[in-house]
């Protein structure tokens, strides 16, 4: 009778419902069932087929009331019978090829491969990324890639019916045996022991640069080549080699300590019938597990049952999305009441692959020959936690790897930065040079060995030829002929000159990036109090990408605003409640009365302030329309949701948790008014309405989704009457609403002007209405509703469909306006970035309205502006208005500015320095065409769609940049990406796009530079982004402080390098040439090899962390100093010609001032050498100390510390007697010649230098240079700079 | 002249820097006798026809200067001290004591100086110097040091004997007599150097007093910061 108990006792649990509405074939198919739990198992088939044919003549008896449904016309979901073969044949073919092994194998080698594929996206559930991936390439795509997305994005999680996974429940060997599933094992770690090694050098030489190294030391080891030693040319690879090798092995070690102690933790398993604890990595899929409370879950699973008898449990979902809410999850009814313990349990569950999607589950289970849908709400994800709930008890359906908690562990994608690329270009520079150098040498040395051929047998420095008596006589030795020994020469001088590409470079800024975001981690104005967040650096490449932003677009809810919704107004049956100019008065009234009116019982995590004339037609005893209204209106705010209250019982507390806080607040809302939603669980919803508590029975529910814009539930009285409420979009929601009846079309109009006044305030609004439904309606709507959402194809679509039947020809109850509150800082923000020359493009799925009046309330938009509005409901119609618009405001003629511009800054970049006289005419041209005032585009999502899709981007694109604002309202996920690429690919520009909800992922991960902000609505954003952070206003500090400071840093940085490396390549060159060619380095072997390692790195690295230009304030104060960034300042074609005519310069006075010194003297080479090491490492020590702006001990210790290091190198390298340069520094620290000269060579080298900088501070003061004068000398008006020290 | 007066040769166009040339010597087997196998660097000069190792093996060794100079002044011969012309801590720790010339130059191409094999490589001075090789083309090494001091308008006779073959690279021999003050050797050009920068510095220190002085801008002003200037000229 185990299987027959359910069925029978729960009466309003939905699928015994179907059957008992579908008259007299549904009693029938009961009875069988009935018998079936009579039944042995052997008898089951007989059963099956008895359950088979009755199912059948369900379908027949649903076909005539297919007619009923033409009015959609809509698809009749297929038979189930036919199904049912499509199931058996399916299962055929998944014996024969296991098919599931290869996808999922593909998809790890993605997961692990490399971070540019897995950067695709992690909302994307499609298994081979079937939107995701192209979502990247996208980049300059043409439309109908974009097209191809769009139709796709809803489809997307749906299950294909053939990649279905079968999970038999407490079976798991019958589980395993078809497809290899995972075990519960995890693997975080790497490596082993034994892969370690190889693993680890293949990985690293993953890199281009360790190939370069690799390269220059194998060509080193070629015996004609071998210009230095051959442990000593290993040196620098070895040494970054171990470096990264002892930090990647000490983190693979952490993560295997940490695998261990997961992969040993113990669940309790059933097993041969009772629960016994079994380590985690034992764990199969299939097998039915027990969590008590507070406990983690090991794998995926599907709730069979929990200790409440409802069948609910609350999970905290913190380690998997990090939102610190409960959650409540359900076992399904069928399932909730079985008992497991000592009985065997059956029944199977087809789920979908796994997936990274953590928000969707599809499957079904058949249990006790009962088939249902399973959902998100039924699974309970590995990494919760239990709360709340003593037990529950699930069967796994993904375990280890295929966990969605796995699977999401990806990192977020990895960007280059733009300073980066053009460094690239500057390397190609670099490139040329050494290949000439190296051409010199060759060619060199190929004329002289023509010139001396006939004595090179002899010469006493040459002598090719043995002359010893022997087999060796007259043989060559070390010599191939002129023409090989010139092409020797060309790559034993690449050898030599190598650091001339500075591949430490990559190195180093890696080390300086992980510096600047621990200053920028630890900065605390960026930290968020509220929520306790501190700002996070989730990808290290773009640091100095910061300090260059042009655009940011910004998604508005969560990022401009708090998230935090309050309910603020209402219009109930076409009055106006919750004004606060008459509510002020009347609160204290409220407050009298309010005792005597009605008993609250339950205190609210938030108070409300409740308006007293809605609260006294509530209670009027009467039954008019009106009251009825506000009745169904209140009811339909307390019921109409997903949201849970948990009730502290002893501080009669209740607290609403759900996963949207509109829904929260009007939750709230209803319960400040006496409708205190009270109990939820599948089944049903107690709601105490004023005391009295009210038990509805929910048939049914439909979900919001981005399509319908709506949400309804079908709810049964107890007085038997049947009603769908819903809530949803205004949009939405006029198009179902009835409006024939003479009242309505005024209460229709009343509610549309309290709308758009709601609108016009800022607040956002929900309308609402209901309609009873009649008992054929709801046996109509219960078959579909039973149909769609079992079904594993389409199931959004079908559920949408099934929707529809009851969404229409409602009544109108009302509309709900809530608050969304202003972020703090974010006018102040907004009007400092846009001073700064950052453009800011709101992008909103908020209506026109609302979008606009908040784009008032943040000073995104001015009074003064002059808004230009496009709103088309045709391609055509939006062409119209665009063209119209560009005439009107004068835009064709700056868009032949900015093409020009565009065109020059691709041109050359760097050279074309003044962004001044670009950004002047354009405003001039617009101004003197008409108009004095700065102009604000406003676009909607209709209209996007034809312009995104059609040939109008470039028109929207003139457009858009001509105005100050551009407000995008009622936009869809992708649309957003959409208007990101629209700029990026545009101009070379860099973007910016900062959002906190799923829905901004896509644009986040299409801008150059991606913040996710940690709010309300999940991780989504923070996981895909490059940077996180608490607050919209931190953007501003992050932007214009740590972003300029970055980029300064950054692109000196990269400048010093190149001068660093070259200085010394050049020197050594000129030596060369006095070398006959033969690429002798005066130099000892290791000093070379120590140059770009161990004596200049620390500084530049040291300086690149922590120099600032300027302090904090000085860069909040004027927002204008971020414009160095978008005119390319501090790195440029300009710079880098000069950094190089200065390191030709440098080098010469570096080489031939020893030389003359010592000209014609008994000077050996190696002090000559060990002369020019110092003085080389002293020199571009010096010439960094120069330009760093602010000092702190740190400085000085990296600075002065390499130059002392350096000399004991030297020293220590002069005190082996085996090496040829014994004692070298030793004899020339003891002759003042050798300081003399090394004093004349930094004065000399430095000159031009200093004097040109001079001069540019006299007469060209750039703004950085005026600012930091004003700071030092505390300008009158300035800020004091005290807090400069104070600011690290 | 005061004494010590130094005694150099100079040679020039040799090129003792040359990559080939600098490595060809063994700083190990010069260090120790248990190091006596020459290494591969020193090829052509490692080992004799008959495999056996000679020291100091390698090209610079093999190439000694060989000229020798005789001095006198009105027929009375300078001597020339030929001891501590070397590096000290060459002498004492590089070359070993105990260290002999072996089958030195007795292959078919001498190329230079013959060395007494009774006398260790670390009192082998010549050797000494000749093995630091010199960093430049044109170079000077130093021959011995006169410890008399001469006077002006003497009239030195030197008796070269011309060993060294020069010829074979185009090279020339110079002898130089020269003193020494705190500065090292004669050389004009720090001096001159020093002189010329000086001078440009003053001028250029100058030249900014007057610019200040003539033409100054208030350092800090924000009206300077170019937004500012760009309205201020912008109203005009």
């Amino acid at each position: 009778m185990t299987s027959g108990q359910p069925l029978l006792s729960s009466s309003d649990s939905e699928p015994p419902k179907r059957i008992r509405s579908i008259g007299s074939f549904g009693c029938l198919c009961r009875d069988a069932s009935l018998t079936s739990s009579n039944c042995d198992d052997n008898q089951t088939n007989v059963v099956e087929v008895n359950a088979e044919q009755s199912e059948e003549e369900q379908e027949g008896d649903l076909a005539p009331l297919e007619s009923l449904f033409s009015r959609n016309p809509l698809k009749h979901p297929y038979p189930l019978a036919a199904k049912r073969e499509v199931y058996s044949a399916e299962l055929q073919s998944h014996q024969r090829f296991p098919l599931a092994c290869p996808t999922l194998d593909q998809k790890r080698q993605v997961a692990w491969g490399s971070m540019e594929l897995a950067s695709c996206n992690i909302t994307n559930s499609a298994p081979l990324g079937r939107s995701g991936a192209p979502y990247m390439v996208q980049d300059k795509s043409g439309k109908s890639q974009r097209v191809r997305h769009k139709s796709m994005q809803f489809e997307d999680n749906q299950l294909c019916e053939e990649d279905s996974r079968l999970i038999y429940i407490n079976d798991p060997r019958r589980t395993n045996e078809k497809y290899e599933f995972t075990g519960n094992e995890i693997r975080t770690s790497k490596y082993t022991i034994l892969t370690f090694l190889p693993k680890n050098l293949f990985i690293q030489f993953h890199r281009v640069a360790y190939l370069y190294f690799l390269a220059i030391a194998a060509l080193n080891q070629l015996p004609p080549l071998a210009v230095f030693g051959r442990t000593v040319s290993l040196f620098p690879l070895l040494f970054v080699l171990s470096v990264t090798a002892v930090k990647d092995g000490y983190e693979d070690w952490r993560r295997h300590r940490s695998d261990r102690k997961e992969n040993n933790r113990e669940a309790l398993v059933l097993q041969s019938g009772e629960f016994r604890p079994k380590r985690w990595k034992d764990i199969e899929a299939g097998e039915v597990v027990k969590i008590f409370a507070d406990e983690t879950i090991p794998c995926d699973m599907v709730l069979l049952g929990t200790s409440d008898s409802s069948g609910l449990a609350y999970i905290q979902t913190m380690n998997l999305d990090g939102e610190s809410n409960l959650k409540t999850r359900y076992a399904r009814q069928e399932t909730a009441s079985a008992e497991f313990e000592g009985f065997s349990v059956s029944g199977l569950i087809r789920c979908e692959q796994p997936n990274r999607n953590v928000y969707e589950f599809t499957a079904n289970m058949e249990f006790d020959r009962q088939k249902f849908p399973l959902t998100q709400s039924n699974i309970i994800l590995r990494g919760c936690q239990l709360k709340n709930t003593d037990w529950v008890i699930g069967v796994v359906v993904y375990a280890g790897q295929e966990t969605k908690a796995m699977l999401n562990s990806a990192t977020s994608p990895s960007k280059r930065s733009k300073l980066e690329s053009y460094m690239n270009r500057e390397t190609f520079w670099l490139s040329v040079f050494l290949f000439v150098m190296c051409f010199v040498v060759a060619l060199g040395m190929g004329l002289w060995l023509v010139r001396h051929k006939e004595q090179l047998d002899t010469l006493p420095y040459y002598r090719k030829r043995y002359f010893t008596m022997g087999k060796d006589y007259k043989k060559t030795y070390k010599y191939y002929g002129i023409p090989m020994e010139t092409f020797f020469s060309f790559l034993s001088s690449i050898i030599v000159f190598q650091i001339m590409i500075p591949i430490s470079l990559y190195i180093t800024m890696e080390l300086v990036r992980l510096g600047q975001s621990y200053f920028m981690i630890g900065d605390k104005h960026m930290y968020d109090s509220a929520s306790d967040s501190r700002f996070q650096c989730r990808s290290l490449n773009i640091n100095e990408d910061l300090g260059q932003i042009r655009y940011i677009f910004s998604d508005k809810t969560g990022t401009l605003t708090e998230n935090k919704m309050l309910f603020r107004r209402a219009s109930v049956f076409g009055k106006d409640y919750g004004d606060y100019e008459h509510v002020g008065d009347l609160l204290q009234e409220t407050n009298t009365a309010g005792g005597t009116v009605h008993r609250r019982k339950w205190k609210l995590k938030s108070e409300i302030t409740v308006d007293s004339k809605l609260m006294k037609l509530l209670h009027k005893k009467s039954n008019e329309e009106e009251r009825l209204a506000a009745h169904n209106f209140f009811l339909t705010l307390a019921a109409c949701n997903t949201v849970i209250p948990i009730i502290h019982d002893d501080m009669e507390m209740i607290e609403y948790q759900g996963e949207s806080p509109d829904e929260q607040a009007l939750v709230s809302a209803a319960s400040a008014y006496g409708y205190t939603l009270f109990e939820r669980t599948s089944g049903h919803i107690v709601i105490d309405v004023n005391g009295e508590k009210l038990r509805l029975d929910v048939l049914g529910l439909h979900e919001f989704d981005s399509v319908r814009k709506r949400m309804s539930v079908v709810i049964r009285f107890p007085d038997d009457t049947v009603k769908v409420l819903v809530k949803g979009a205004d949009s939405s929601m006029f198009s179902v609403i009835t409006k024939d009846i003479e009242s309505g079309d005024h209460l229709w109009h009343e509610t549309q002007d309290h709308l758009t006044q709601y609108s016009l305030q800022g607040l956002r609004t929900l309308v609402v209405a209901a309609r009873d439904l009649t008992a054929l309606e709801l046996e109509q709507w219960q078959c579909r509703y039973e149909d769609a959402s079992t079904s594993l194809t389409e199931r959004a679509l079908k559920l949408r469909q099934t929707a529809a039947l009851i969404e229409s020809n409602l009544s109108l109850l009302g509309a709900t306006a809530i608050e969304d509150k202003l972020q703090e800082g974010v006018p102040e923000t907004i009007e400092s970035l846009r001073q700064a020359g950052i453009k800011v493009w709101v992008l909103t799925g908020d209506k026109q309205e609302t979008a606009i009046s908040i784009g008032l309330s943040c000073k995104l938009l001015m009074t003064d502006m002059q808004h230009i509005v496009i709103n088309g409901n045709s391609e055509a119609e939006c062409r119209n208005l665009l063209a119209d618009a560009k005439i009107k405001y004068g835009v064709d003629e700056r868009n032949e500015n900015l093409k020009q511009r565009s065109g020059a800054e691709s041109n050359n970049q760097g050279l074309h320095y003044d962004t001044k006289s670009f950004e002047k005419p354009q405003w001039n041209s617009v101004k003197e065409e008409k108009l004095n005032a700065p102009l604000a585009l406003v676009i909607d999502g209709n209209s996007l769609v034809y312009i995104l899709e059609k040939d109008l981007e470039s028109e929207l694109f003139d457009l858009a940049t001509a105005c100050r604002v551009v407000l995008c309202c009622r936009v869809a996920p992708l649309q957003k990406a959409g208007i990101v690429d629209l700029v990026k690919s545009r101009t070379d520009d860099m973007t910016l796009a900062i959002g906190d909800g799923a829905n901004d992922v896509s644009m986040i991960q299409m801008a150059d530079v991606g913040v996710g902000i940690c709010g309300q609505e999940g991780r989504q954003a923070v996981m895909a982004a490059d940077f996180a952070m608490g607050q919209f206003r931190f953007l501003k500090r992050l932007l214009l402080v740590h972003g300029h400071w970055n980029y300064q840093r950054v692109a000196y940085l990269v400048l010093y390098n190149f001068y660093r490396n070259a200085v010394f390549v050049l020197m050594l060159f000129w030596y060369i040439l006095c070398t006959a060619f033969s690429t002798t380095s005066a130099l000892t072997d290791w000093s070379s090899m120590f140059y770009s390692i161990i004596y200049t790195s620390v500084p530049t690295i040291v300086v690149g962390i922590l120099d600032k230009d300027l302090s904090h304030k000085t860069l909040l104060q004027y927002p204008k100093l971020y414009c160095a960034g978008h005119r390319h300042e501090a790195y440029n074609m300009r710079l880098f010609w000069i950094t190089m005519v200065d390191t030709l310069w440098q080098s010469l006075v570096l080489f031939y001032v020893p030389v003359f010194t010592y000209r014609e003297s008994s000077i050996d080479i190696w002090s000559l050498g060990s002369l020019w090491t110092i003085a080389v490492v002293v020199l571009v020590n010096i010439h960094l100390a120069m330009d760093i702006q602010r000092w702190v001990a740190i400085t000085h210790a990296a600075v002065w510390g390499s130059i002392i290091i350096t000399y004991a190198c030297m020293v220590v390298l002069d005190s082996i007697p085996v090496f040829p340069n014994y004692w070298t520094i030793y004899h020339l620290v003891g002759s003042p010649k050798y300081w003399i000269t090394i004093l004349l060579i930094i004065v000399v080298a430095l000159l031009p230098r200093f004097f040109l900088k001079v001069l540019g501070q006299i007469f060209w003061p750039s703004d950085i240079q005026i600012a930091r004068e004003a700071e030092v000398l505390k300008w009158p008006g300035h800020v004091q700079p005290k807090g400069k020290q104070a600011s690290t | 002249m005061k004494s010590p007066i130094y005694v150099y040769y100079q040679i020039s166009n040799f090129y003792q820097n040359h990559r080939r040339y600098v490595k060809s010597r063994d700083d190990k087997q010069l260090w120790s006798p248990k190091n006596e196998r020459s290494s591969s660097d020193c090829k052509p000069e490692d080992f004799t026809s008959n495999g056996q190792p000679i020291i100091p093996c390698g090209l610079i060794a093999w190439s000694m200067f060989n000229d020798t100079y005789k001095f006198s002044v009105k027929d009375k011969v300078l001597e020339v001290n030929k001891k501590g012309i070397a590096w000290k801590s060459d002498r004492e720790h590089k070359f070993g004591s105990d260290v002999y010339p072996k089958n030195f130059q007795s292959g078919a191409l001498i190329g230079g100086a013959k060395l007494n094999s009774s006398i260790p490589l670390s009192q082998q001075e010549d050797l000494i110097v000749w093995m630091r090789p010199a960093a430049l083309p044109t170079f000077r090494k130093l021959y011995g040091k006169i410890e008399v001091d001469l006077e002006p308008n003497d009239n030195i006779t030197v008796i070269i004997e011309n060993n060294y073959n020069t010829y074979s690279f185009g090279g020339n021999k110079k002898l130089v007599l020269s003193t020494t003050s705190w500065m090292g050797g004669k050389n004009d050009f720090l001096g001159v150097a020093y002189l010329t920068i000086g001078g440009l510095c003053l001028f250029l220190a100058i030249s900014f007093i007057l610019v200040y002085v003539l033409k100054p801008r208030p350092l800090g002003d924000p009206s300077y910061l170019s937004w500012n200037r760009n309205a201020a000229g912008h109203l005009n």
